[in-house]
């Protein structure tokens, strides 16, 4: 191979097996990788994946011969792989047990045994304390634990959740009736239906879908990609979990409207790798529909949430976040004008072309101290209160909106109507649907703690300001936690918040101590 | 040409040009540690932050493409702060004893890198001298990302090295932390070249400094024209008591963009044979 110094290691012949199925068999001969080996980096992130599967780790010998059969300077496959945390570059057990640490599981007392790996959250809130076992092998697989959640807990009421109060069955295709009607529309059509509904992105920034669609049919340049962002990985969020685990097809339905609307030669759909059910039933529709969406697969990285984060993730690179502009619509995926949305703003399309409900819904994910955790669908406008009773919540001394980038709510804040305007009236933002509910034994010290490390551990690393910031963050609040101060945290901490949301790259950085920073202005938590 | 506004003067510049152009175009002094002016801009180090109106956040001038009809301010207290937290972040967790510009900058801006306290996490780590001609200390690391670039695309496409790690952990490495003789390096030094911050040194300036030889203030530079082969590369000789004590190349040299080759940069010995 030409100018690429290789590793020395060479692969055992499972880990030859398991990244072939990913990249192709090599061809007999002399070894040397083909011209048509040279646009496929693509491939590095599902091909580590496949050896770690297989033999439990990313051995040096698996990585030197990912990095030669996708032409990849061994330097770069390494920082890629090292970016990943479910990447292990050190040797350990095929079994891993990876158990959940972050707010939600710890307010429902989670504990790490030995030998487990403690994690972010893994979106399995409703059923907290909850964790995720990886067993590599020649038959690889992981599970949830628990492997189920309790059922919907709305049966009335539902529009995008509608189906699977129903009981649909995720594995039978339904007849793909809002495709067809796009289909009559024609591509401008679904588009202006689109713009006229009052639709606004669901996964945190709220954009105008119709307006995002807009832009990218009308781009010269070709192909457009659409790239759904299943990367769900705020603390305390599940929804769009649910939606893939129990109507998969409602989502593929979406996508394959979205491409056609937007002239999308190939759609990708990007999920965390904590969900292996939701990627199951996922594969399962794409296969059985046999629209040309590709399923792609994280690797622990809540960055890779932020849509160019992801776009490089899938490129395989590091999920460092691009700067802005350009924005996706015009260069996203592999340089293209890419349309990327998150599942629940893509599930709601179906009912805006059909006209079946005018309703503008919106996914709460509740959790905590509630009795009736779970996912929730309420009006947009309704107040938290009314939600909270419904899940049945304990009296709360705080509530979190939003997520680990979202902010702490007083109990005399809970009247707060849950829409886009009231929420950026009130200075908060509904984020990804996160309420969960602090009681009156809940620690808010400890959950603020958790968050500036959640921040600290899922910072990317590439901007000075997110890198060291969220260290220093974390830094402070301890030094305040445990008393031994400097005098001076409260400046620094206040200077940190500035500087994060000023000046760091991606949306990360820029609410890293938003969440922090509200539970010491409003509840008073280390102030 | 592009018309802007920045800190109340109106300022032309060429199409494709940035903010950072444009601020210089009219001499606003702009602090800037992981541009370089041969290199793509990554803009990670987020220290040439300027406010743009209208946009949410600040934004980085070195990579920002300036429009018509920007109004950009530099001197705003929006734009202070954020540049001192900067510099003080780095300058808390990275040693700049050998980064004139970093040092220069934090006092510009008095920042305070000892405000977060003596037990604040550093990137503090041993030397690494693995090879005869250059050592990577990266405790002085600031993660600018230039070594990377110029060891890829935008020179020498070697890739011997990238960022590995993340978050506070992210570090410039080879393949599984080889040492270099292990690696793609080919000895080039033009990582040398950009390092801002001396992280990555030449041996010969590195056992001076050692020693508490180096003076810099003393040396002289004599330019010259590359013996070796018919590229004609200019070299700088940097002499020091009539020693050659380190070779670099001027960035402005059309030929070199300020790289050289093995040769060019470490062969200069058999010139004080005697």
């Amino acid at each position: 191979m030409p100018d690429l110094k290789l590793l020395a290691d060479v692969p055992t012949a499972d880990e030859r097996e398991a990244i072939d199925v990913v990249v192709g068999g090599e061809a007999a001969g002399d070894g040397r990788v083909t011209r048509s080996d040279r646009t496929r980096r693509h491939l590095l992130l599902p091909a580590l994946r496949a050896a770690q599967r297989r033999v439990g780790w990313v051995t040096p010998g698996a990585l030197g011969y990912a990095s030669r059969r996708l032409e990849i300077p061994p330097a770069e496959a390494y920082g890629v792989a090292t970016f990943y945390a479910l990447i292990a570059l050190e040797e350990r057990p095929a079994d891993v047990l990876h158990v959940c640490t972050d707010l939600c599981c710890a307010l429902a007392g989670a504990t790490v045994p030995d030998g487990a790996q403690p994690s972010p959250c893994l979106g399995l809130c409703e059923r907290a304390p909850a964790s995720l076992r990886t067993v590599a092998g020649p038959e690889p697989r992981e599970e949830q634990i628990p492997a189920t959640g309790p059922p919907l807990p709305q049966t009335s009421g539902l529009k995008l959740l509608r189906r699977i109060a129903e009981g649909v069955d995720p594995e039978s295709q339904p007849e793909f009736v809002a495709l067809a009607r796009a289909r009559e529309l024609g591509p401008d059509a679904v588009i202006a239906a689109v713009k006229a509904s009052p639709l606004l992105g669901r996964g945190g920034a709220a954009f105008p879908t119709g307006r995002k669609w807009e832009a990218v049919a009308s781009q010269p340049a070709t192909p457009h990609y659409l790239v759904c962002n299943a990367d769900e990985s705020e603390p305390g969020t599940f929804k769009d979990r649910v939606i893939m685990e129990q109507d998969p097809f409602a989502l593929v339905e979406s996508m394959a409207i979205a491409m056609y609307a937007t002239g999308c030669e190939k759609g990708f759909i990007y999920i965390r790798a904590e969900y292996p059910l939701a990627q199951k039933r996922i594969q399962h529709a794409i296969d059985a529909s046999g629209f040309d969406i590709e399923l792609r697969i994280g690797a622990g990285a809540y960055v890779c949430g932020e849509e160019t984060a992801l776009f490089q993730s899938i490129e395989g690179f590091r999920g460092e976040p691009r700067n802005k502009p350009p924005f996706p619509v015009e260069v996203g995926l592999f340089g293209k004008p890419t349309v990327v949305n998150n599942v629940e703003t893509l599930v709601n399309v179906p009912h805006i072309l059909l006209g079946d409900d005018a309703r503008d819904t919106r996914l709460f994910c509740l959790s905590g101290n509630v009795g009736r955790p779970g996912l929730y669908e309420v009006e947009l406008g309704t107040p938290l209160r009314d939600l909270l009773e419904l899940a049945e919540a304990e009296p709360a001394k705080a509530v979190l909106l939003g997520g680990a980038a979202g902010s702490f709510l007083r109990p005399d804040q809970l009247d707060l109507e849950l829409s886009f305007d009231a929420a950026r009236e009130a200075g908060v933002t509904l984020g990804s649907g996160v309420v969960i509910v602090f009681g009156e034994n809940a620690d808010l010290v400890s959950a603020v703690l958790r968050i500036a490390e959640f921040f600290r551990d899922e910072s990317c690393g590439q901007c000075v300001p997110c890198r060291v910031g969220t260290v220093r963050q974390e830094e402070a609040l301890h030094r305040l936690a445990s008393g031994r101060t400097n005098g001076n945290e409260l400046a620094v901490l206040a200077d940190l918040e500035q500087v994060m949301r000023d000046a760091s790259i991606c949306g990360l950085g820029q609410t890293a101590a938003s969440a922090v920073t509200s539970a010491m202005k409003n509840l008073g938590v280390l102030a | 040409m592009i018309e802007l506004t920045v800190d109340g003067q109106a300022v032309q510049v060429e199409e494709g040009s940035t903010i950072l152009d444009a601020c210089r175009r009219v001499e606003i002094d702009t602090p800037t540690l992981c541009y370089g002016d041969t290199l793509t801009p990554v803009n990670v180090c987020r220290v040439c932050v300027v406010e743009l109106e209208g946009a949410r956040t600040l934004v980085p001038s070195c990579s920002r493409k300036a429009e018509d009809g920007m109004v950009v301010r530099t001197d705003s207290e929006r734009v202070r702060t954020s540049r001192r937290l900067v510099l003080e972040l780095l300058g808390s967790s990275v040693n700049l004893s050998t980064a004139p510009e970093a040092l220069a900058y934090i006092e510009q801006y008095d920042a305070e890198p000892d405000r977060f306290g003596a037990d604040s996490l550093t990137v503090a780590q041993a030397v690494k001298v693995d090879n005869d001609l250059y050592v990577r200390d990266y405790s002085k690391c600031i993660l600018c990302y230039k070594c990377v670039e110029a060891c890829g695309v935008d020179h020498q496409n070697t890739f011997a090295i990238a960022v590995a790690g993340r978050g506070f952990g992210a570090h410039i490495s080879t393949e599984l932390d080889v040492p270099l003789p292990e690696s793609a390096c080919v000895y080039c030094g033009n990582c040398i070249a950009v390092c801002p911050t001396g992280a990555l040194m030449a041996t010969s300036e590195f056992e001076l400094r050692e020693a508490g030889t180096w003076k810099e203030e003393e040396q002289e530079e004599v330019d010259t024209v590359c013996p070796y082969c018919g590229v004609g590369c200019n070299l700088t000789m940097h002499v020091q008591e009539g020693q050659i004590v380190k070779v670099t190349s001027p960035d402005d040299h059309d030929v070199t963009l300020g790289n050289l080759c093995i040769k060019g940069r470490f062969g200069y010995r058999y010139v004080q044979n005697k």
